[in-house]
């Protein structure tokens, strides 16, 4: 092997081939995805995905830029590949179409911490998160989450009285006596964002399991 | 031995009968090599100490939470991706740099070509890299893997990097040595590769990001090229330069290592997208990289067997050569990192570790162990050359060998098992995630501690480093006969 350009050839082709397969391919089989249209139930028209708010899509930066990926996925492996949809973490699993409107697609390949698919579905309650990004282990024991204290203002409590979206903190959590913890805006945006994550949308590539029938229920009961 | 001058001109390729002449052209190329090479080596071990320090902080934060966790530039979040690029860009990407620089100039036989042009290339690297560090850690990270620095900072990197591989191509061409020796196939194929992957990922994922998951293809497909076609070919040129040199013998099989190289080309570009195993997308996609990973055990082994029966009656070598125990300690990591990464690429397997902490002990399995321990046995080698002055405590060697050694198992040996029955807890629905978290605490303690026996490793050798270069006395002189390596045998092969 001493002729330079054979050498010169084979080096780029053998990438070439790659990048053909594993660049150019999905791009062309996933890059023109459009929102699926259906009829829900209550007979009304569904579009799915859709583009972020504005106070989510700040929220997501807020993901991207704190380094959230590094320890949440935002994927639900298919029933019975992984214990994904038995956790509840997500009801089916996830597909091309629901990334279609993510400015970065945030799939994550670690599991510190729990899947976030669908985190806004499973926990809506926008002050448990707030409560939670300020310190996770008032509401999650054991928890190895970083605090976010940076994105509340501890601020002594004014001539008005304490205010109304202070976080409620007891126990080893409380602060000081005239104290109080405020959420920044950073923080409610992030919280918009974790609320606004929700995939339980049908798709025709991957439906949500139908809600059993009658007969269905009550012979499940009946075992 | 003093080397008698001896014009250049006289050294036409072929014309190496003439030992002198040859000794004389060696040191002409070590000694064209020096400001760009400690330029590279020396950077590339700051960032080595740096990366060592964010990852510390990063582990200790793993198991308590509570660690510095008041300024926001120091969450794990951004501490990790500072870490990961650090190390990679700064520590591993630099010093390999500089290996292929100076194996190119030497099996080239060409002395460097325009030295103030590669410190320009390495003066921009570092300048590019430091931006970006400070950047991910103000909070600008792209959180795409592998690719976090900020799009204002990777421009400046890749102009410093274009430098270099006009560089390589240009010394290629000028080489004055017909036969190509298997290093040189290796270190050409990663000059060319790594443009065009960083290229791609950076247009596709940065600046006009593809729509949906292909950024996860994208993503995959660059970051495990990154490894496979960029450090791979890089610490295996050196593998195959290192071990025939300090043991003065040619490689067991020409064959073979024809069909390790071809079959590597051929096989790992296509690795990357059994990083999405169960991820939304087609299954043909995931499936073509699992195949292609099941296929990288041709490379392995056949790379596996070229260097063992290389080494084969010699292994008693490795007690006096530094660089061939670093370089034979990097080779074996090199074929279990490989071998663990084709069992991790399959369903079932992928199934349990896939998203735990095993997969970050692979990483340093490849990265730490193959690559840096590779990487330090070629430093070894290289800086007493290129500065004309011995390593003056072989104390601080063995520390740095055992210490990285013991560091690297203890850190990758229980996190694999713990990232296994991490794996396993988490597949079991009715295991609550706190316990499944609490199960990982002991692995994670475990991996501080190996964390400081790795960073010790780097101390001493950054400290042996730093006296070599303070013993400004003494003219500068080539070593004839090395004290680390034992020898360095005319009939070594190589040039």
């Amino acid at each position: 092997m001493n002729y330079g350009p054979l050498l010169f050839l084979g080096i780029l082709f053998t990438l070439a081939s790659s990048w053909f397969g594993l660049v150019l391919m999905p791009n062309r089989q996933l890059g023109a995805l459009v929102a699926n249209t259906s009829t829900n139930d209550a007979g009304a028209v569904v579009v799915y995905p859709q583009a972020r708010s504005g106070q989510a899509q700040q929220g997501a930066e807020l993901y991207r830029s704190l380094g959230c990926i590094y320890c949440h996925s935002q994927q639900v492996r298919p029933e019975g590949f992984g214990a994904d949809i038995a956790r509840g973490w997500g009801k089916r699993r996830s597909v091309s179409r629901d990334y279609i409107y993510e400015p970065t697609v945030m799939l994550g390949t670690s599991r510190t911490g729990p899947d976030l698919t669908n985190i806004g579905e499973r926990q809506s309650s926008a002050e448990w998160h707030l409560t939670h990004l300020y310190d996770p282990r008032i509401t999650s024991k054991g928890s190895i989450m970083p605090p976010h204290p940076f994105l509340f203002e501890k601020r002594r409590i004014g001539a008005g009285g304490a205010s109304t979206n202070a976080l409620k903190l007891s126990g080893a959590f409380a602060v000081a006596a005239g104290f109080e913890v405020v959420p920044r805006p950073e923080a409610r945006q992030l919280v918009e964002y974790l609320r606004s994550l929700k995939t339980s949308f049908d798709l025709p590539e991957a439906h949500l399991p139908k809600k059993e029938s009658g007969d269905d229920a009550n012979a499940k009961a009946a075992k | 031995m003093s080397a008698p001058a001896k014009p250049l001109s006289a050294l036409m390729p072929g014309d190496v009968s003439d030992e002198h002449a040859k000794r004389a052209l060696l040191a002409e190329i070590d000694a064209s090599c020096r400001v760009p090479l400690l330029f590279f080596f020396v950077s590339a071990l700051a960032w080595l100490l740096v990366g060592t320090a964010l990852a510390l902080v990063s582990s200790i934060k793993l198991h308590d939470p509570a660690f510095l966790a008041e300024c926001p530039w120091l969450t794990f979040g951004r501490v990790r991706p500072a870490h990961l690029n650090a190390v990679i860009y700064g520590w591993a990407s630099q010093t390999g740099i500089g290996v292929t620089l100076w194996l190119m100039c030497r099996l080239c036989r060409v002395p460097f070509v325009a030295p103030g042009l590669a410190t320009v290339a390495a003066l921009f690297w570092n300048l590019g890299l430091s931006v970006g560090i400070v950047g991910i850690l103000a909070g600008d990270s792209t959180s795409i893997e592998w690719l976090e620095l900020p799009r204002y900072a990777t421009p400046i990197l890749f102009f410093s990097y274009a430098l270099i591989a006009v560089w390589g191509v240009i010394t290629f061409r000028l080489r004055r040595e017909r036969h190509l020796y298997v290093s040189q196939w290796y270190l050409l194929a990663a000059l060319l590769w790594f443009p065009w992957l960083y290229a791609t990922a950076q247009i596709l994922l940065v600046l006009e990001p593809a729509r949906g998951v292909v950024q996860g293809a994208v993503n995959w497909w660059f970051a495990h090229n990154v490894l496979g076609l960029w450090f791979t070919p890089i610490g295996l040129g050196a593998i195959y330069y290192f071990i025939p040199k300090v043991i003065g013998r040619p490689i067991h099989s020409y064959y073979l290592s024809v069909l390790g190289f071809w079959s590597l080309a051929l096989f790992y570009n296509w690795n990357g997208l059994h990083h999405l195993i169960g991820g939304p997308l087609p299954a043909w996609m995931i499936t073509v990289s699992i195949v292609a990973s099941v296929m990288m055990l041709i490379p392995v082994i056949t790379v596996a067997i070229n260097h063992h029966f290389t080494m084969r009656g010699h292994f008693g070598k490795l007690k006096h050569s530094p660089t061939l125990r670093f370089v034979v300690f990097g080779a074996v990591c090199y074929t279990l990192t490989s071998l663990q990464g084709v069992a991790n690429s399959l369903r079932g397997y992928s199934e349990i570790v896939h998203f735990t902490h095993h997969t970050v002990a692979h990483a340093h399995l490849g990265v730490y162990g193959f690559f840096t321990m590779v990487m330090f046995g070629a430093m070894y080698y290289i800086l007493p050359r290129i500065t004309g002055r011995e390593w003056p405590s072989l104390g601080l060697v063995s520390l740095h060998f055992w210490a990285c050694a013991i560091g690297l198992a203890l850190y990758v040996g229980p996190l694999s098992i713990g990232g296994i029955l991490q794996g396993l807890a988490m597949n079991d629905a009715t295991k609550p995630f706190a316990d499944v978290v609490a199960g990982t605490l002991p692995y994670l303690k475990l991996r501080t501690v190996a964390g400081l026996l790795l960073g010790l490793g780097h101390v001493a050798f950054v400290a042996n480093l730093v006296w070599m270069l303070c013993r400004v006395f003494g003219p500068y002189r080539q070593p004839v006969v090395d004290l680390i390596t034992g020898n360095e045998s005319p009939a070594a092969v190589g040039k």
